[in-house]
């Protein structure tokens, strides 16, 4: 057991064959169909499903940058070494009722913790990362695990995918097959002619072939890098699991196919405008929003991100505008 | 048995999104297209399409051979539509502005030592690595999206490409 793991308070398993885990004033427990969260001041239920899509993408994601809300209830803010667990703190209602809770816990506990849940909660044969329609369900009593699936390393370049001693590309032979749905994407790489002594420099991928390789939904990955400049593209299949609040400017490009994205107030949940991206489509999503995207088919979707961490204290402190470009 | 058809533009063929706007300005979402900003652009103009702080997303439509190009950091592009040959340089000397971020025009063609070439197409990407000289060539007319930082080349027309 590691120094993260020793921090988890967990408790024994229930009727259901589900431990119970314990985060300052919260308690998670689940039952064959539901994850029941209480704090101080209330008591939640969300749909098993749900609750493990999200606390997937917050674990592999090491927490993201800004909110992750699980739904309208539960979430977590980013603070980058600690984190924010909240239920009803971006819920108007919630917080009119004054019936909202928000504790900070460092990274590695409350990681930790949902890591322990996560692999105890996940049943052998389902894959929270995956679409819907290529994995099991997730209902009924403990049922073995998937702990392969739910620890998955996510894919982080140091220049560019497919640079010498860089992240390699994808292949069959490497475990990654193509999509069913990208059965058509053409599979050629590039020509690349290197003089010798060069071989570290002169580099070239099919980002394209890649992604149709992806085995995993709404998962951006980092592809290429200059400076703080990040390419994360991802593929999407049916609906993003989270509701991602911003704490700066996103951009998103469509490389193919469509996405309808619902974008609302950050704070509020107030609805502000539905973004409709078709292939080639380029979008800004503002510091002050949160948004949640449906694709009815896979899709491809590069989101890029500027990784400084000086940019939430700017943001919040209106030193720099919530959106991106004054035209 | 569902046979799945990918969509992606091109210049001759793309269709562009919306915005369905509830309670906010259009503007704030900067929203354009890279096919129809590549259609509208003179060769190897490096208009931006995304701007996140010094950060900057660049369409490039290419056609024919560009001049030569440097930078001081890294860069990489990808191949949106066509074909494109990249052709790298490595100068005997330096020849690009220290300090100075995003591409930079390079007077003449650059004397140094071939590094080599990639052939770029729809959905390729490639590494354009700091302190190589690098130039384009595409036979028919094609689009590029450059991974860069804002600099002296970089075009911002934002009011002409974004809907508002």
């Amino acid at each position: 057991m590691s120094t993260t793991e020793t921090t988890v308070k967990s408790g024994p398993a229930n009727e259901h064959g589900y431990k119970s885990f314990e985060l300052g004033g919260f308690q998670f427990r689940r039952d064959e169909f539901f994850v029941h969260v209480t704090w101080p001041t209330g008591t939640h239920l969300i749909s098993v499903d749900v609750f493990l899509r999200a606390l997937q993408r917050d674990c592999a994601w090491n927490f993201f940058y800004g909110t992750v809300n699980f739904d309208d209830v539960i979430g977590t803010i980013n603070h980058y070494g600690n984190v924010d667990l909240f239920a009803g703190r971006f819920n108007e209602a919630y917080r009119t009722a004054e019936l909202d809770h928000l504790e900070n816990f460092p990274s590695e506990e409350i990681g930790g913790t949902f890591r322990a849940m996560l692999d105890d909660w996940t049943n052998a044969g389902f894959d929270p990362f995956a679409s819907p329609a290529e994995t099991d369900a997730p209902w009924g009593v403990k049922n073995g695990d998937n702990t392969k699936a739910v620890t998955r390393q996510r894919v982080a370049a140091n220049r560019m995918v497919g640079v010498k001693g860089d992240e390699r590309i994808r292949s069959d032979e490497s475990g990654y097959p193509i999509n069913r749905m990208f059965a058509d994407v053409p599979q050629d790489e590039p020509e690349v002619h290197v003089e010798p002594g060069y071989e570290s420099e002169i580099a070239a991928f099919n980002l394209f072939a890649y992604l149709s390789r992806s085995d995993v939904t709404w998962n951006p990955s980092v592809v290429s890098v200059v400076k703080e400049s990040l390419y994360c593209p991802t593929t999407e299949e049916y609906i993003l699991p989270i509701v991602h609040g911003n704490d700066r400017v996103e951009w998103f490009i469509q490389l193919s196919d469509f996405i309808s994205w619902d974008v609302q107030d950050r704070d509020s949940g107030s609805p502000r405008a539905k973004v409709i991206m078709k292939a080639g489509d380029v979008a800004a999503m503002p510091a002050d929003i949160r948004h949640q995207g449906y694709s009815p088919k896979r899709s491809m979707l590069l989101v890029w991100e500027n990784n400084s961490a000086d940019l939430p204290a700017l943001i919040a402190s209106g030193k720099a505008p919530t959106y991106p470009v004054n035209f | 048995m569902t046979g799945y058809k990918t969509v992606f533009g091109s210049l001759d063929s793309f269709e562009k999104g919306r915005i369905e706007i509830i309670d906010d300005d259009p503007k704030h979402y900067a929203f354009s297209n890279v096919f129809e900003v590549a259609s509208k652009s003179k060769a190897y103009e490096k208009v931006a399409v995304a701007l996140n702080q010094q950060y900057v997303l660049e369409v490039i439509r290419a056609e024919g051979e560009s001049g030569w190009y440097v930078c001081d950091h890294d860069e990489t592009v990808l191949c949106m539509d066509g074909e494109v040959r990249v052709e790298f340089v490595k100068p005997d000397e330096t020849i690009h502005k220290v300090g100075t971020d995003g591409s930079q025009s390079v007077a003449g063609v650059p004397s140094g030592n071939p590094m080599g070439n990639v052939l770029l197409r729809r959905g390729h990407q490639a590494l354009l690595p700091k302190h190589s000289a690098y130039r384009y060539s595409a036979t028919k007319t094609s689009v590029l999206l450059q991974q860069t930082i804002l600099g002296p080349l970089t075009k911002q027309r934002w009011a002409s490409i974004c809907l508002s």
